[in-house]
């Protein structure tokens, strides 16, 4: 999708495929593709806003739109914008780009779940730079005051940020120890491994009082990593795969 | 205030008073009605509401960008969000937050800055928003209304609130003259004429109405007749007010308690300029911040005064017989 639209977030986008596919598919969320407002749907907020690719990629796979309209990523008029735009595509719940701003928000579909008596679920996920933002661990707070244990955050560990690892740029460890200061119920995983992150999915639906934040330890470009370091890159941040890499990539990831 | 008691204007409560009143009595009839506070709520008076109805009230401390964020995700699971802080800090601490989760998806959410303008006077210039009307017009889809008196903020609350769409409301910190003596129609967008004149017309909102409604009986002892309209929409702008005045008057004095740049002053001279040009004089604070001090001392200091309005008059008047 990228490689075709000639720019984009490809590796940030893979070390997420595996956490984003088991809330679609692993049986995780409720929805309704043909009634994307349905008000007790569970929420996915993609608050790594540049990830886009990969929340465009399961909203067709769920039936959002057409897999064929996926090719239209960044082109003029697409509704697949750089980053999601909720005015534009069913399905995306917030307008994401300006990092650290979707746990605000999914707290605030969780209060009026709260208020309105739905049971519905919302699930935010972060990027690992990402948890630089001050406004996050506000957010963290708040969550934890109202004891919102509708709310999920995942932080997508890939350990890289956009100029170097995040342990370099801003070091975040203890990362998980943070959360749980901010006392919040944690869990570390592989974000890669499937039945590990449904596992973590079920522990937080059964876990009352609090809200849980799952550290999902992934890599950036995770099933392409070898063609990464050919090209030297391991971060690859923000760039797209030339042509004939894009198409041994697929190859790799099994299409 | 050192406005109104001239021409025989009552003392009224607060803008921040009429707005927190209001929300209370709006609480009753819309269930979906949710109230947000930055730890300020005793001050911005989110409190009247918080105590009726303390399940739809979140005081989520004092941590803005969060604030914002929380009241565009009520609202957009269907709540109509209202938030309140200081104009100063939820602008300009929160101004990405509104940029990116309530403009950008055009989201139900209200948002109330109270302590605006330099009469909150002796905390100084950290707590004044001087700047918050201009950054709200520059927000894509926001309405900005600057309510001038108790009765005229209460019913712009209650517009605010059936309002679809986000809404910025400034509000401030001293008890202000009423200029709506019988209660008031408001509809957001059409600017109020309070006094008709022919020779020049004095537009304002907040509290430089009643300053505008003092310069206009001072100015009548001069011979001259000033027409003053309450602009308590900066956007959307009553263009066709601001064309008929300037046809039939000839020269526009624009009064705000706010910097020169982006605000009141700048949006009518741009309505002028394109709809029918005439001589412009501005009472505002310019470029600058104030400081602590009592509030009247402060508006005498920064030129914020019916004496200023009028030698603004006149000024504009002489402009347009050259």
């Amino acid at each position: 999708m990228t490689t075709a639209a000639g720019s984009g977030h490809p590796t940030s986008s893979l070390s997420a495929v595996e956490i984003v596919s088991a809330l679609y598919f692993g049986g995780v969320m409720r929805y309704d593709p043909k009634l994307p407002d349905w008000p007790d749907r569970d929420r996915f907020i993609l608050s790594k806003g540049h990830a886009a690719p990969v929340l465009y990629a399961a909203l067709a796979e769920a039936g959002y739109l057409p897999r064929e309209e996926l090719l239209t990523l960044r082109k003029l008029g697409s509704r697949l914008e750089g980053h999601p735009n909720m005015r534009r595509l069913p399905g995306v719940e917030a307008s994401t780009g300006s990092l650290g701003q979707g746990l605000s928000i999914g707290i605030g579909h969780a209060l009026a779940a709260r208020l309105d008596r739905r049971d519905y679920r919302v699930y935010v996920m972060l990027g690992d730079g990402e948890n630089d933002q001050g406004q996050v661990w506000e957010a963290a707070m708040a969550a934890a005051k109202y004891r919102l244990d509708n709310l999920v955050a995942i932080t997508d560990r890939n350990g890289y940020q956009q100029t170097g690892p995040t342990a370099k740029v801003l070091d975040l460890s203890p990362l998980t120890q943070k959360w749980s200061a901010f006392h919040w119920h944690t869990l570390e995983i592989n974000g890669h491994d499937v039945p590990q992150v449904l596992a973590a999915l079920d522990e937080a639906r059964r876990t009352k009082d609090k809200p849980t934040a799952i550290i999902a330890k992934t890599e950036k470009g995770h099933g392409i990593i070898p063609l990464l370091e050919e090209l030297k890159d391991t971060n690859y941040h923000g760039k797209v795969l030339p042509k004939d890499v894009a198409e041994k990539a697929l190859q790799m990831i099994g299409e | 205030m050192p406005f109104g008691s001239a021409i025989g204007l009552k003392m009224g409560k607060a803008t921040r008073d009429a707005f927190g009143l209001a929300l209370a009595e709006a609480g009753k009839t819309r269930p979906d009605l949710v109230v947000l506070d930055g730890d300020v709520y005793n001050s911005t008076r989110t409190e009247y509401f918080a105590a009726q109805f303390p399940d739809r009230f979140f005081n989520v401390g004092i941590a803005e960008s969060n604030l914002v964020g929380v009241a565009a995700g009520l609202a957009a699971s269907g709540k109509v969000s209202v938030l309140a802080s200081f104009a100063a800090f939820v602008m300009c601490n929160a101004y990405d937050q509104l940029r990116m989760s309530v403009a950008f998806p055009h989201l139900n959410v209200k948002v109330v800055g109270t302590h605006a303008g330099i009469s909150i006077g002796e905390d100084g210039p950290s707590q004044m928003g001087i700047e918050d009307v201009a950054l709200a017009c520059a927000l894509p889809g926001f309405t900005v209304v600057v309510p001038a008196d108790e009765p005229s903020a209460h019913r712009a609350t209650m517009e605010m609130i059936a309002h679809a769409g986000p809404v910025y409301l400034r509000a401030g910190r001293p008890n202000v003259p009423i200029v709506y003596p019988n209660g008031c129609e408001l509809r957001l967008g059409r600017a109020n004429r309070l006094r008709d004149g022919s020779d020049v017309t004095l537009i304002a909102n907040g509290i430089m109405v009643a300053a505008a409604l003092e310069a206009a009986a001072a100015l009548e002892a001069k011979n001259v007749r000033a027409r003053v309209l309450d602009m308590h929409t900066v956007k959307p702008l009553d263009r066709d007010a601001i064309a008929q005045a300037s046809r039939e008057t000839g020269a526009l004095v624009i009064a705000e308690e706010h910097l020169a740049a982006g605000a009141l002053g700048a949006a009518v001279a741009e309505a002028a300029a394109e709809l029918a040009p005439c001589p412009i004089r501005y009472v505002n604070l310019d470029d600058r911040f104030a400081e602590s001090g009592a509030p009247e001392e402060l508006l005498k200091k920064y030129g914020l005064t019916p004496d200023a309005i009028v030698s603004a008059a006149q000024q504009a008047i002489a402009a347009k017989q050259r």
